[in-house]
């Protein structure tokens, strides 16, 4: 693997290997010594351009235990705020001799044109509205386990990924992976909120959250992007709670056992309820957790091995 | 995977050339016996004993060590797997190598660990094995027990316990073929043919 762009340009086997190796390094995360010395001396350089809290960190301490150097660089309080392009301070980065760059910007397709400049590995670790792929990969860890084990056991789950569709890098990197591994995902939003073109995804589309509640086996909340939003997609927060949020009533719609994902950060009582985040079957603490072994995973992939350029 | 239920000096797929058994199912089982009882007797008895084989072949064959040694003393002792791909020292020389599974059963803490592997070669491999426990804890001791010790030793290393030395030159090739993972249960030296390339069987560290 050279770099990773997109949910897409991983085949199921791919998906596989990284799941498998994440498990392995899961096992990590509970030991006393959480180090491995795989990715001694090579140099991870974070580069964001939007504010993260658990991607940025779960980078960092991925890279960190496994053993490569790891330095974080964001747009405020960088170069970045006097001016300076995409393109120079890539190459300024790259210039310092960093063998992978996790890159996450506001615009659609950045890490795609990063590529062309500069020799290192590059991860998308989230770019404007279009793909998150770690974050499709570790929710695709979390509910492994939770289906019971092996990629086999996403055959024809039904997965609901309710919320803000339109402007959502997870739930369009989480529609190409379940795809890929044989889910059938259910898109749930407002149609102010749901893309236009929808149809080319290829799923189950639906409006109306109570009727698609109980025949699922997982709901994935997506978060109301606030920052996102221009005004005019749904009248008040408390109508959006009304129709799309998990609420106390819609959890108890929820089969026995279905699992509740959120990327996080939660807007409580807004997108999700406080009864729903804590609830047993929530597995929104074990998606963070993932995302350190998914991304310690990843990073052994692209560079674990001989330098192929 | 080579299926070497056909007799010694024929070629298996990915031609390794013409194969020499050393040692057959029967000689590895005594071996295995015989180390069992040496693994007791250093260890003076089965306390504090962890078995930690090194994947593939070293699990299995601690498993066949852990059984023997529960005939000779009548204690099961724990057995698990030590993987030591991200401990290698070749890791840059090679493309990205498949990671294998580690699971130490108990406590690693103040236990008489002995390392199981079948060929010792170069040592390098031991010396990873070695950083892996490391960072798993601090036994007590460290031992090593391996089927096939073939020479040319690379580092300051030497097992404990050792089914057969076999001296070998460097251009052959010593395959450990076990039940568990290979079907049939026997030690062939081949060497092979120049223009051969490497086989998934060798056992070249």
């Amino acid at each position: 693997m050279r770099h990773l762009l997109s949910a897409a340009d991983l085949e199921p086997d791919d998906v596989t290997a990284i799941l498998d190796l994440a498990e392995e390094m899961a096992d990590v995360q509970h030991r006393s010594i959480k180090k491995l010395p795989a990715l001694r001396g090579r140099t991870v350089v974070n580069l964001f351009f939007e504010d993260s809290t658990r991607t940025r960190s779960s980078f960092e301490i991925a890279g960190k235990w496994l053993s490569a150097d790891v330095i974080n660089i964001s747009a405020k309080g960088s170069s970045v705020s006097k001016g300076e392009s995409l393109r120079d301070t890539v190459l300024t980065v790259a210039a310092m001799g960093v063998d992978a760059l996790v890159i996450r910007h506001m615009t659609s397709g950045a890490p795609q044109q990063v590529t062309g400049w500069i020799d290192a590995h590059v991860v998308n670790a989230g770019d404007g509205t279009h793909e998150h792929p770690t974050q499709a990969l570790l929710d695709a860890f979390t509910l492994r386990r939770h289906f019971g084990g092996d990629t086999g056991s996403f055959a024809n789950r039904r997965i609901a990924i309710v919320g803000d569709i339109t402007h959502s890098r997870v739930a369009r990197s989480n529609v190409l992976l379940l795809k890929k591994l044989g889910a059938l995902p259910v898109l749930v939003a407002p149609p102010t909120l749901m893309p236009s073109g929808v149809d080319s995804w290829d799923c189950e589309v639906s409006t109306d959250l109570d009727a698609v509640l109980g025949g699922v086996d997982a709901v994935m909340m997506l978060r109301v992007q606030r920052e996102r939003m221009s005004g005019g997609f749904f009248p008040t927060p408390r109508e959006y709670t009304i129709g799309y949020g998990l609420t106390r009533d819609r959890l108890a719609a929820l089969k026995p056992g279905t699992a509740i994902c959120h990327p996080g950060p939660m807007n409580r009582g807004l997108e999700i309820s406080a009864d729903a985040a804590d609830a047993a079957n929530s597995l929104v603490l074990d998606q963070v957790a993932a995302g350190v072994a998914v991304r310690m995973s990843v990073l052994y992939q692209l560079l674990g091995g001989e330098d192929q350029q | 995977m080579a299926d070497s239920t056909s007799p010694p000096g024929t070629a298996d797929a990915g031609d390794p050339g013409p194969q020499r058994v050393v040692l057959d199912a029967e000689d590895i089982s005594r071996a295995l016996t015989r180390m069992a009882h040496q693994i007791l007797e250093t260890n003076r008895g089965a306390h504090g004993l962890v078995l930690a084989g090194i994947p593939r072949r070293g699990v299995p064959l601690a498993e066949r060590l852990a059984a023997a040694i529960e005939a000779a003393e009548g204690v099961r002792i724990p057995v698990g797997a030590l993987d030591i791909t991200m401990y290698r020292d070749d890791l840059r020389s090679h493309p990205t190598r498949p990671v294998g599974h580690t699971r130490m059963p108990a406590a690693v803490d103040d236990a008489v660990v002995v390392l199981v592997d079948d060929v010792l070669m170069s040592g390098r491999s031991v010396r990873a094995a070695l950083d892996a426990l490391g960072d798993l804890g601090r036994p007590r001791a460290v031992r090593l027990a391996v089927l096939v010790d073939r020479g040319h030793r690379q580092l300051p290393i030497r097992a404990d316990h050792v089914g057969k030395n076999l001296p070998t030159s460097a251009d052959e090739r010593v395959l450990v073929r076990l039940e568990e993972t290979d079907g049939s249960t026997e030690v062939v030296i081949t060497k092979p043919a120049p223009e051969s390339g490497s086989s998934p069987q060798e056992a070249s560290l």
